[in-house]
């Protein structure tokens, strides 16, 4: 009766790789897509790892949350454009500075603006799926009206940083460094959130929280002042996303939100709802099925997601670990 | 100090558009086992959600050791002392049972910060509970889970426990464990609130029994005479115990 690991979502990323060399021929294609689909993957997981825990923890349905992502994206360019000195240096470490200063300023400008949202916008909806869709939603078209009004409505470059540029060889293949540092993040981001989730009293009130809100209550605790936390952190999180996303594309436009707002909802039900663990899963299977339809069958892209998440769905109609029962 | 810890005057309660409560009052004294019991749908299950503030009370009073409760959040009422364990046990499946009792302890960040004297009483009334403490809730069989809802309860110093129905599902030898292990909460001095309908639970441990139908409190009195007024039990219970 121990506790048993449900070992068979594990191996869906893997199989989608080992299923996919045959189809792209070349070993070293395929070794770049991979990586590539890894990176996409963990700047998924990142953003929606917050969002899952929100879903799962108070059943609010924020459709918002692409807004927290752009803001980042954004943030990221005034940061990285008053550190032009540093990003421009042959410097492996300035560069990296100029980056985690990018990431920590996107962060808590981010997160502060979460509290916000969620006081202004999502605590007079509570329990009211409908009305969340449509005020969240409306809640991102003014986030993005604001973006316009302080950066300016037109697509703003966001160059990587000297060192990052560029690939390192890796046989064959070769291997963008900025994708490289995008997986190390990710990592550290999951490492972070498990750390917490598993061996804290908070990461345990989540949880729990997850499962039985109601009964966490009865116990004593006030789910809604750890929500408003989880809110803040999933929202901060969305920005370090963004500054990733827009490092990733090398340029940023307000709208970005919206567009990387569809992957994450598919990244969130693959991965079942309140399941931080199933969300990495969603996300890398994610970023790999783009990356090589992207290669393969370019107009089927975003299509290959969506057949992605009903084939997980008829397997597992709850996701791949699911944790809030709705 | 008034020997009355919980009391609820004419409360009210709606959910949604059904008015289900229709100004229940009761008492429950301190120190004592009270049972509340009824036919189904008579309002129990509602009269103990509305005293934890899980449903609002619309309308009348509910007094916690002489304060007005009415209204309060559930976990300020929580925060009184007063435990509750619903009628699905509220055991969080996928956390350990050990990550399940740190949640109950809410003095304790860390399992060994519990305090030990009172995990080894716990682990003395439900053995259970320590023989599966590293092994996930959700894996225990329905007389565990309810032994561990219970220790839950019970693992911090309690005012008032309030349980729903802890003998619902389970088998026969395990209802007597939970019977003993009632007896001996009740001899420490706890205060007890049990909706139940196993009758033969609820005449082994009530000290006072209130009964109720139409989300009224119909009787209310000593548990000894109500268990030998067989013809009171057949009109309000429809059988006797």
């Amino acid at each position: 009766m121990q506790r048993d690991l449900d070992w068979k979502p594990l191996l869906l990323v893997p199989a989608l790789a080992a299923l996919a060399l045959p189809l792209v021929g070349s070993s070293s294609t395929w070794l770049t897509l991979t990586v590539a689909g890894l990176a996409m993957g963990m700047i998924i997981f990142i953003i929606a790892s917050g969002l899952t825990l929100v879903f799962g923890l108070m059943d609010v349905l924020n459709f918002g949350h692409g807004v927290f992502i752009a803001l980042g994206a954004f943030v990221a360019t005034s940061v990285l454009g008053g550190m032009a000195d540093w990003t421009a240096s042959e410097q492996v470490w300035r560069n990296l500075v100029a980056v985690f200063t990018a990431m920590l300023v996107a962060m808590a400008v981010a997160g502060a603006v979460g509290l916000a949202f969620e006081r202004c916008i999502v605590r007079p909806v509570y329990g009211q799926h409908l009305k969340q869709i449509l005020i969240t939603m409306g809640g991102m078209i003014i986030g993005e009206e604001l973006i316009k009004v302080i950066w300016g409505p037109q697509q703003i470059p966001l160059p990587m940083p000297q060192a990052l540029r560029g690939a390192l060889p890796l046989g064959d293949a070769s291997i963008e460094k900025y994708r490289l540092l995008a997986v190390a993040v990710g990592l550290v981001v999951f490492a972070a959130l498990a750390w917490t989730l598993s061996r804290t009293k908070i990461g345990l009130l989540v949880r729990a929280g997850v499962q039985d809100r109601e009964m966490v209550e009865s116990l004593g605790y006030r789910i809604r002042r750890l929500f408003v936390g989880v809110f803040a952190v999933g929202s901060a999180l969305a920005g370090l996303g963004g500054v990733m996303w827009g490092l990733y594309q090398q340029n940023v436009v307000p709208q970005m939100g919206a567009q990387v707002n569809v992957l994450i909802f598919i990244v969130i039900i693959i991965g079942g709802l309140g399941s931080t663990g199933g969300a990495l899963i969603g996300a890398l299977l994610v970023g790999l099925m783009a990356n090589y339809t992207g290669f393969l069958l370019p107009k089927l892209a975003l299509f290959s997601n969506i057949a992605l998440m009903v084939a997980i769905l008829l397997w597992r109609p709850q996701g791949v670990y699911p944790v809030a029962q709705r | 100090m008034s020997n009355t810890l919980l009391a609820l005057e004419g409360v009210h309660t709606h959910i949604g558009a059904y008015h289900i409560l229709h100004g229940v009052d009761l008492q429950v004294p301190r120190g004592q086992l009270t049972l509340l019991l009824g036919r189904n749908g008579a309002g129990k299950t509602t009269t103990l959600r509305s005293t934890m503030g899980l449903w609002r009370a619309s309308k009348g009073r509910v007094v916690f050791a002489g304060q007005d409760i009415t209204g309060w959040s559930t976990p300020r009422i929580a925060g009184l002392g007063i435990a509750y364990v619903p009628e699905n046990m509220g055991i969080f499946a996928d956390l350990t049972v050990k990550e399940n009792m740190l949640l109950a302890a809410r003095s304790a960040r860390h399992a060994r910060q519990m305090d030990d004297t009172r995990l080894q009483w716990v682990f003395s009334l439900f053995p259970a509970v320590e023989k599966f403490w590293n092994h996930p809730a959700g894996k225990l069989s329905g007389g565990q889970k309810q032994m561990l809802a219970v220790a839950r309860a019970v693992i911090e110093p309690r005012e008032l426990l309030i349980i729903d129905e802890p003998s619902k599902g389970l088998a026969p030898a395990i209802i007597n464990n939970m019977i003993d292990a009632f007896a001996q909460l009740k001899a420490a001095g706890v205060t007890i609130l049990l909706v139940e309908q196993n009758l033969h639970f609820a005449k082994r441990l009530g000290d006072t029994v209130a009964v109720m139908d139409d989300g009224r409190v119909v009787h209310s009195g000593p548990m000894a005479a109500f268990a030998g007024d067989e013809e009171l039990q057949q009109s309000l219970l429809g059988l006797a115990l």
